[in-house]
């Protein structure tokens, strides 16, 4: 019996890397445990718990779309590289808890095979003694007998003279078994045993064979030829050896089998599933407090995109190739920001302007603005190519939905931003939007080119006065259409008259999202008002001069945030009893009637006492 | 094969055969729980079941055949609307799935998958959102039961033409029996109803069994039974493809979804119950 317990911490084959065809997902197996291999378009390999996490469908079933891979069943997205849930079809309004993960393995691609484990924390396996210049693997064979079993009847096979498939030569090889999961054999040349010609220049490589345990009972022999490739010796020359080495590995597995066949069966190894935290067992509880700043990342590339827009790019930290654990962004989802801490000590939001599947860093597009209160000169000016920064998560409040017939997505100046990810995400799943970006000279039309080569109809409303402007988007909003969604992103007094015109217009509010880069309203603080907290059993006194949001702070109740100008929506609270007086512009006037939440940030009482869930 | 040994199991009524099925002549064989049975057609009214020598209880209701293995603590559970003299009831498909019976009641609550699961017929993207819906379990009948559920269907039975907004009621009153009542589309008063009666071969095989009770004069039973086994057939290599087979009562075995409300409930009701086949118990 192999060591099960230390087999867990090595790498092991589990694919060839040409198995991983474009847009397709293999079943692997390994030590009893299903695997969802897939090839994302960028490259990326992805090696996954063969099962979605909601209702425990294969995932190899499911559909790779070159940047995500969605499950069967119920159409779930899954990012590639970080396996972060991107899209729940159920709730299109609602932004997937950035945590929904599923459980990933490491994937690295090395001698032409794909390796993984679950919780390699060594090397893969060298082949130094060998000519690794080029390498070509065989097909892998699977041998129904536990992996132990396997090397001395392979070595017996092939060092015995076993003829080819073409019958023409035999070759003697020298086997060495560095460890159990691997044997070299060193070819010592070939005796000619038939006239035929060609078999003199039949090369005769040294062969790795790797033993892959898929299961208690089973193995994959995995081999690679050393020193040979197309290249080398010809297309037909290799042609004829592989279908030499195929001949050979299924005898050798018929002869393998054949003396096994009277030993019992093993015990099963039972793969260990680890268990969803108890926060994706039910509602996730409102944790944690105010702006956190839980990455860190580096500042990895710098991009003019205008004279006065730039893209910042930023990567995790400590990324490894072949290590247990590389570290990963979580996943964001259209429409989500981050909050940058910059250093000058200001917190700022950036809309993340990633496409789907981009999941190996964050980008931003930062605009330069002259009335800039120190966020935009600070990136344009201070931060370097190498810099580390903190930033929050992403959050996402201001969540596309994929259920519209069609998407209007209506964005300001750099308001594109938010609106650039979601044209990317609708673009790449083929679902109908029209883009209309307003500018005030051709020079802001940021990705034009990009936008250009989408299915969607882009236009760009240049130099255009308010009045223009507000012809403009009468024209567009002129009618609501059901299952139609209009998203916009810009200045606060195009968004103020985007909202009234469609209100006017009869589209329901639900209809109409949008998102204001900041409170363009002066906020009232002057009211006093009490808060009793339901779950906390506090009664607090808000003053007048301070935040409900500061108060909650000094009393050591958790609310997270992150614009703190009522904007984001990121310290929404749930109202049980009284008035909220609102003063943000993160609800829609719908959800302000309800009165059922409020933005801690800028949010006051009407009535003398509000009870919050907290 | 493993014996049952779940009490809660073997006091059930279980499904065997549709009695339109059973030949004139001769015995036929099973397999329920585990354990092999013959049964046989005595005339039109009478099914005599045996397990080896042993005589087993026998119910014939909404046109199959139900036995017990055990000694049964209630009767089947009601089905009043079988008994309206103006519905069609058709028995619509025997399929055999290789799930444990939980798995598939599941399923049968689930609308969420409907578009991608039934493109098409039962629902079509982009019109995915499964919108709220209440979900109460009546201790008195001792059932669950999902109202209000609401959901854009293209082509929602056998009968209708063009997409509806369809209305669904669930009820739960068997462990691996569940029922829908939706908006008949041909009479907006009255429900059409499609009940699953689940046959558990084992804790891993299933025989599903379906009884369709409609207010259609136009559809055939071929019809009829062709959009049943037709939805079952794409419902069949999703329910075969599930980690594992049994339904995990453990909630944190998978992560539910506002959506899978019914599906909550009806573990609940499980674990409430101490139903152990076809299920991994939730760790104490």
């Amino acid at each position: 019996m192999i060591d099960l317990e230390a087999a867990r911490y090595r790498w092991h084959p589990v694919a060839s890397s040409t198995d991983l065809v474009p847009r397709h997902v293999f079943q692997a197996q390994l030590l009893g445990r299903e695997m969802a291999l897939w090839r994302a378009d960028d490259g990326n390999v992805n090696a996954w718990e063969n099962r979605c996490l909601h209702r425990g469908v294969r995932l190899s079933i499911g559909i790779n779309d070159g940047r995500e891979l969605v499950c069967q069943y119920h159409g779930w997205r899954y990012a590639n590289r970080t396996a972060g849930c991107t899209y729940i079809p159920a709730h299109p309004a609602d932004a997937p808890a950035r945590t929904i993960c599923n459980n990933t393995y490491p994937a690295v691609e090395k001698h032409g095979l794909i390796w993984s484990g679950e919780k390699p924390d060594g090397q893969i396996p060298s082949l130094d003694v060998l000519d690794t210049t080029s390498i070509t693997p065989l097909r892998g064979v699977t041998i129904n007998v536990p992996l132990e079993n396997i090397a001395l009847p392979l070595i017996d096979y092939y060092s015995s003279g076993q003829r080819g498939a073409s019958g023409d030569s035999v070759v003697h090889y020298g086997a060495d078994t560095p460890d159990p999961f691997l044997l070299i054999l060193h070819a010592h040349g070939h005796l000619h045993t038939s006239a035929n010609a060609q078999a003199v220049d039949t090369p005769t490589p040294d062969i790795a064979f790797f033993f892959q345990p898929l299961d208690a009972a089973r193995t994959a022999v995995r081999g690679v030829l050393c020193g040979v490739d197309e290249h080398n010796i010809g297309s037909a020359a290799l042609i004829a050896l592989l279908k030499q080495h195929s001949f050979m590995l299924c005898r050798a597995r018929d002869i393998i089998e054949s003396g096994h066949r009277d030993k019992p069966v093993p015990t099963p190894w039972t793969p260990y599933i680890p268990k969803v935290s108890d926060r994706h067992a039910s509602m996730p509880p409102l944790t944690s407090a105010g702006q956190q700043a839980k990455l860190r990342v580096r500042l990895s590339a710098i991009e003019n995109l205008s004279p006065s827009v730039k893209t910042f790019r930023f990567q995790a930290l400590n990324t490894q190739i072949e290590s247990a654990a590389p570290s990963v962004l979580p996943v964001a989802q259209p429409g989500a920001h981050i909050d940058i801490h910059l250093p000058n000590g200001l917190v700022r939001q950036y809309s993340l302007i990633n496409g789907p599947g981009q999941t190996d860093h964050y980008a931003i597009a930062v605009k330069r603005l002259d009335d800039s209160t120190g966020g935009s000169h600070a990136l344009h000016d201070s931060l370097k190519v190498g810099d580390v920064l903190a930033t929050s998560v992403p959050r996402n409040n201001f969540t596309l939905r994929r259920d519209a017939e069609h998407t209007h997505l209506i964005a300001g100046g750099i308001g594109l931003t938010p609106l650039l990810s979601m044209a990317r995400a609708l673009d790449h799943s083929n679902l109908p939007f029209t883009l209309h970006h307003f500018i005030a000279t051709e020079t802001d039309a940021i990705n034009r080119a990009e936008l250009e080569n989408m299915s969607a109809a882009v236009h760009w409303h240049v130099g255009q006065d308010v009045q223009q402007t507000q012809d403009t988007l009468s024209a567009l909003l002129d009618a609501p259409t059901e299952h139609h969604h209009v998203y916009i992103c810009g200045p606060g007094a195009m968004l103020g008259f985007t909202r009234e015109t469609a209100a006017t217009r009869g589209w329901a509010d639900e209809s109409i999202h949008f998102e204001y880069f900041k409170n363009p309203d002066v906020v009232d603080d002057s009211s006093e008002f009490n808060v009793e907290l339901a779950r906390s059993g506090l009664s607090l006194q808000v003053p007048a001069g301070k935040s409900l949001l500061s108060v909650l702070r000094e009393h050591n109740v958790g609310v997270q945030s992150s614009c703190e100008q009522g904007a984001c929506g990121t310290c929404r609270v749930e109202v049980l009893e009284g008035e909220p007086d609102h003063q943000d512009v993160y609800l829609s006037d719908t959800e302000k009637a309800q009165g059922n939440c409020l933005m801690s940030c800028v949010s006051r009482a009407r009535s003398k006492r509000l009870v919050l869930d907290l | 094969m493993t014996q049952c040994s779940d009490p809660v199991a073997l006091a059930l009524w279980h499904p065997i055969a549709a009695i339109e099925d059973i030949p004139a002549d001769g015995k036929q064989k099973t397999q329920l729980l585990g354990e092999v049975l013959h049964y046989r057609k005595m005339d039109d009214t009478r099914v005599s079941v045996h397990h080896g020598d042993r005589k087993l209880p026998v119910t014939l209701a909404y046109g199959y055949v139900w036995t017990c293995l055990g000694t049964p603590e209630r009767d089947l559970f009601d089905l009043p609307e079988y008994a309206e003299s103006d519905r069609r009831n058709v028995c619509a498909a025997t399929v055999g799935v290789n799930v444990s019976a939980p798995r598939a009641v599941e399923n049968f609550l689930d609308m969420g998958h409907f578009p991608f699961v039934h493109t098409g017929i039962l629902g079509a993207e982009p019109h995915t959102e499964v919108r709220e819906y209440q979900v109460n379990v009546d201790t008195e009948r001792d059932e669950i039961l999902a109202t209000e559920c609401l959901f854009y269907q293209p082509q929602a039975a056998a009968g209708s033409s063009g997409g509806v907004m369809s209305d669904y009621i669930y009820r739960v009153p068997h462990p691996y029996c569940a029922v829908l009542y939706k908006s008949c589309p041909t009479d907006e008063s009255r429900l059409d109803v499609i009940a699953l009666f689940l046959q558990s071969v084992d804790e891993e095989n299933i025989r599903a069994h379906a009884l369709v009770s409609v207010i259609d004069t136009q559809s055939s039973d071929l019809d009829i039974r062709m959009f049943q086994q037709n939805i079952f057939s794409q419902d069949k290599p999703i329910l075969e493809n599930q980690l594992p087979k049994r339904l995990p009562l453990d909630p944190r075995a998978e992560t539910p979804i506002r959506a899978d409300k019914s599906a909550i409930a009806y573990r609940r009701w499980l674990r409430t119950k101490g139903l152990q086949y076809g299920v991994l118990a939730a760790a104490a």
